[in-house]
């Protein structure tokens, strides 16, 4: 038996509940401050946000999880500040988290239909995972349904759609060639809700819990570019804002791991990053709380926000343009238009294409100024 | 008594999709299936690809082991290659592994299997000045005060008389096979709390070493993180000095409050250390190499397989005498579907047989999931835990066997209790405390290297493809979190030529064999196993859950086409 009703009406403002938690309105102000600079909004928008997280109720999100690997509820459940990931369960009522919630089988199955039916039209829904359509969706059932039964279901009340993590985007490792089971990701089966892509393998926790606080404060998903992915985070692209830059533009290069080289910290191009044809946030947020990142620690960056990378970015050792989904004939003009796809084409097909003159010509200073890829 | 047909799909708080069904009668589990129902096909997207890249695919079969794979894979390749990794490197993984162990450990007793104990509601009535006198008794950590408690409850208070109950919605709260008076269950939901922050601190070793979690990059032949004590982006003083203190915390933390939660949580279902026991055969393929990955008798958690509960022998283990059968999965071999067939000369052709979803049952169908069923000579076995501890007292493991000694005294059960449901969870507790205590010796060790001037972390000599011969192939063996792991790799002319993975839930998670033998899951469920209300199934998550199931790493599946196979290299 149920010693508490599974849900009753609140009149608490996030605020109230918030206070009654023991968190004073001075945290609360530094938290929407913290947030509006990860969202890339000024600090006058640190007060707007704080305006409206003390208006909403408790929203309904519903996280479902498809053909995946968990890595991005991970990355999630790492949400640094440590307010940030509490604000997170006060913020919102998490209805459904096949993870990490109390219910299974049928009484999972019971909240979820409770949760679309009581926030119908209003919930915001999360998925993480692929949708695999070949042979009738046999190859990921949950409670007997099809993936794309168990998603087509749950978009049919949301507000918005999150798809979180590559898997979402676009199908991810699984949809990799040949792609034995033909996955595709959430917006190739949802065509009439906005979908917005938070991609990466996995993305960085704090920039889905941003994307869902951003959701919650205006009432609409961040601009996003032509691939779906909020600006805020995927807007620039990795290359211009490098720690390792300075030595790219000085011609100072890895060539083989651990080398004196690479105990000084220079750039990892030649050892095969994808930094110049990736846009993420990576070297701007960093991972766990800011402590390092992928190229940080000495590796080279592998192209995961990017779409199809696991055939366009490898082998991951090559040298950018030499991998696969490039090819050594192509001019650089080609491959930059190729690499623009999903940013904002132009500038940053100049951007890619002069980076890569420059690694011809071994020039010693930058000639793109600093948010090239941006505008 | 009539039979009920019991379905719990989808079993929630763990990794991926698994659905159990199950007979019951009189209150007792009668017969019991597992259905694991997804397949990704990874082995086959790696065919034709660079063995360099193999770690980064692998390593996405599953993000909450999220380095197992990963390493697994390197060390496949680099036996193939005949690479011998530099001792920082082999530390680095060491000090990565070890972390995510303990990590992962916790995560999985606070946040995927305590539900399964503890009646988050109930400690809405605790008194916690008593909470506080329990939580003495059994540690010294700071946090545990009345005044920390009674925080706690106001907070949960305000959420469920919010009435939105979120994750906790639809919980078995007040079900009878609930026992820990309030007060305690106050005191784990204050840990599930504490936990949640103390988990992303701890990780970072990953994301010093690696550069993120989940996901870290892994390199062959070594680690890409260099190592300079006077450079600014690289190992130096002050990563070193960041990842000893997460170290020391994830000490302080499994030791005052994991391990103290686990053994006073215990006390009160000593029960259930006879329920759930099931598959007698328990394999440890070993882990945490302290020399060459080679040297097996250097091997910190020891390999060896246990017969029929019988902790005076430990058998050896030959990797040659794995093999997978097909005969209850949605597969076809060449060769019949009664054949096994080792992963070198391993085929899987996905033949879905079962019904047209949406389908309400699978049970007693001939085939019913997308699992194989491994065997070892032709016997199930148990990896885990409990395995590796079992494997470990048997081998005389000076520090298992005093941990294991403790725990059974305090709980005042002999070793046959470990034979359980409650010893599978407490075994994960054991060789937790071992690895956050082992993780400094391995973490002086590193600094001890580089103070004698071993600044080396890769070993190029066969990094490019050009040295290597134009056909090899390699076994990576790796004890994981939930158990013995095994990638098979054979490379021609550079490329992959085939891949293949035995995973712990595999292993755990098998379907019934061409002998009908059923795998552990299926077979823990039937071993003197209750269940109060078939419509709740609490009692079949305390078991499923003591597994740590991690679906997504189970199903795998090799080339469809069959390639021929180079000869066999012994291990």
């Amino acid at each position: 038996m149920n010693a508490f009703p599974r849900s009753l009406p609140t009149d608490q403002t996030l605020y109230e509940r918030l206070e009654v938690n023991g968190i004073s309105r001075r945290d609360f102000l530094e938290f929407c401050g913290r947030l509006a600079v990860v969202l890339g909004l000024s600090e006058a928008a640190g007060a707007r946000l704080a305006h409206a997280l003390q208006a909403v109720r408790r929203p309904s999100v519903i996280w479902i999880q498809l053909q995946e690997c968990t890595g991005c509820v991970e990355s999630v459940l790492r949400t640094v500040e440590p307010t940030i990931g509490s604000l997170v369960l006060d913020v919102v009522s998490l209805d459904y988290s096949h993870t990490i919630m109390a219910a299974a089988g049928h009484q999972a199955e019971a909240a979820l239909q409770q949760a679309m039916k009581e926030n119908a039209g209003k919930y915001l829904l999360l998925v993480t995972g692929s949708v695999p359509l070949a042979d009738g969706g046999v190859y990921t059932t949950i409670g007997g349904r099809t993936a794309k039964a168990v998603l087509e279901e749950a978009a049919q009340g949301a507000a918005a759609i999150v798809a979180v993590g590559a898997c979402a985007h676009w199908g991810s490792v699984q949809a990799a060639r040949p792609n034995p089971t033909g996955a595709v990701g959430v917006a190739e089966v949802i065509k009439d809700k906005p979908v917005i892509n938070v991609t990466g393998c996995p993305p960085i926790g704090d920039v889905v819990t941003a994307t869902v606080a951003h959701f919650l404060t205006f009432d609409r998903l961040p601009a996003t570019d032509s691939d779906g992915r909020p600006l805020f985070a995927y807007g620039k692209r990795i290359h211009d804002q490098c720690t390792r830059r300075a030595h790219f533009d000085a011609g100072q290069y890895v060539e083989v791991f651990d080398d004196e080289a690479a105990r000084k910290g220079w750039c990892l191009y030649h050892v095969g990053c994808k930094g110049p044809a990736t846009f993420s946030p990576c070297p701007i947020f960093q991972w766990n709380g800011g402590i390092s990142w992928p190229i940080g620690a000495g590796h080279p960056c592998l192209g995961c926000t990017e779409r199809n990378f696991w055939d366009t970015m490898t082998p991951f050792y090559g040298r950018l343009p030499d991998v696969g989904g490039f090819g050594v004939e192509r001019t650089v003009d080609i491959m930059g238009a190729a690499l623009a796809i999903g940013a904002t084409a132009g500038v940053a097909a100049h951007a890619i294409a002069t980076g890569v003159h420059q690694v011809r010509e071994r020039r010693k200073l930058a000639v793109l100024p600093p948010d090239a890829g941006k505008e | 008594m009539a039979v009920t047909k019991v379905v719990v799909d989808p079993i929630t708080r763990i990794e991926g999709h698994l659905r159990i069904e199950a007979q019951a009668d009189g209150g007792r589990i009668t017969n019991a299936w597992a259905h694991s129902t997804q397949f990704r096909g990874i082995e086959i997207v790696l065919q034709g690809r660079d063995p360099r890249d193999a770690w980064a695919f692998t390593q996405r079969i599953c993000g909450v082991c999220t380095v197992v794979h990963a390493v697994a894979s390197c060390r496949a390749v680099e036996d193939a290659l005949e690479i011998t990794i530099p001792p920082n490197a082999n530390l680095i993984r060491n000090l990565i592994h070890g972390m995510q162990f303990i990590q992962d450990h916790v995560i999985h007793f606070y946040h995927l299997h305590a539900l399964d104990w503890v009646d988050v509601i109930s400690a809405l009535k605790a008194d916690p000045a008593g909470t506080a006198r329990i939580a003495r008794t059994v540690s010294s950590w700071p946090n545990n005060s009345e005044t920390h408690f009674r925080a706690v409850q106001d907070r949960l208070k305000k959420f469920a008389g919010g009435g939105q109950l979120g994750i906790f919605t639809n919980g078995y709260w007040g079900h009878p096979a609930y026992k820990l008076p309030p007060e305690v269950n106050l005191l784990a939901v204050a840990h599930y709390l504490e936990a949640l922050d103390w988990q992303r601190d701890v990780i970072r070793v990953h994301t010093i070493f690696g550069g993120k979690n989940p996901h870290p990059n892994f390199l062959v032949g070594g680690m890409a993180s260099a190592i300079n004590i006077e450079g600014t982006a690289t190992i130096n003083a002050e990563r070193l000095v960041d990842i000893q203190g997460m170290i020391r915390r994830a000490r302080e933390f499994v030791e005052q409050v994991y391990w103290p939660d686990l053994v006073a949580i215990a006390g009160f279902y000593k029960d259930w250390a006879a329920i759930g026991g099931g598959v007698p055969h328990f394999l440890a393929v070993g882990e945490f190499p302290e020399a060459d990955v080679r040297d097996l008798d250097r091997l910190y958690f020891p390999r060896g397989i246990i017969l029929d509960k019988d902790l005076s022998k430990v058998h050896p283990y030959d990797h040659q005498l794995v093999q997978e059968y097909i005969t209850s999965s949605w597969y076809q071999y060449s060769g019949g579907d009664g054949v096994g067939l080792h992963p070198w000369e391993g085929e899987t052709r996905p033949a879905y047989t079962g019904p047209t979803p949406p389908y309400d049952s699978l049970q007693e169908r001939d085939k019913y999931t997308w699992m194989k069923a491994p065997r070892y000579e032709g016997k199930p076995m148990q990896v885990g835990p409990l395995s590796r501890m079992l494997v470990a007292y048997a081998s005389g493991h000076a520090e298992a066997k005093d941990l294991v000694g403790q725990a059974l005294g305090k709980l005042g059960v002999g070793p046959a209790a470990l034979f359980s449901t409650l010893g599978r969870t407490a075994a994960r507790g054991i060789e937790t405390v071992l690895l956050a205590r082992r993780m400094e010796v391995w973490f002086a060790q590193l600094v001890e290297r580089i103070k004698s001037g071993d600044t080396r972390t890769f070993d190029k000599s066969r990094w490019e493809p050009s040295s290597w011969p134009a056909t090899a192939q390699g076994y990576g063996y790796l004890d994981a979190p939930r158990g013995a792991l095994g990638h098979w790799v054979q490379i021609a002319d550079g490329k992959i030529a085939r891949y293949q993975c035995v995973v712990p839930s595999t292993w755990n998670c098998s379907p019934r064999d061409g002998q009908g033998q059923m795998g552990p899951y299926e077979a823990s469920l039937v071993d003197n196993h209750p269940l109060a209300r078939p419509e709740e199934p609490l009692e079949i998550l305390r078991t499923i859950h003591s597994f740590d199931p991690c679906m997504s790493c189970g199903v795998h599946v090799l080339d469809a086409t069959g390639a021929p196979v180079v000869s066999v290299k012994v291990q």
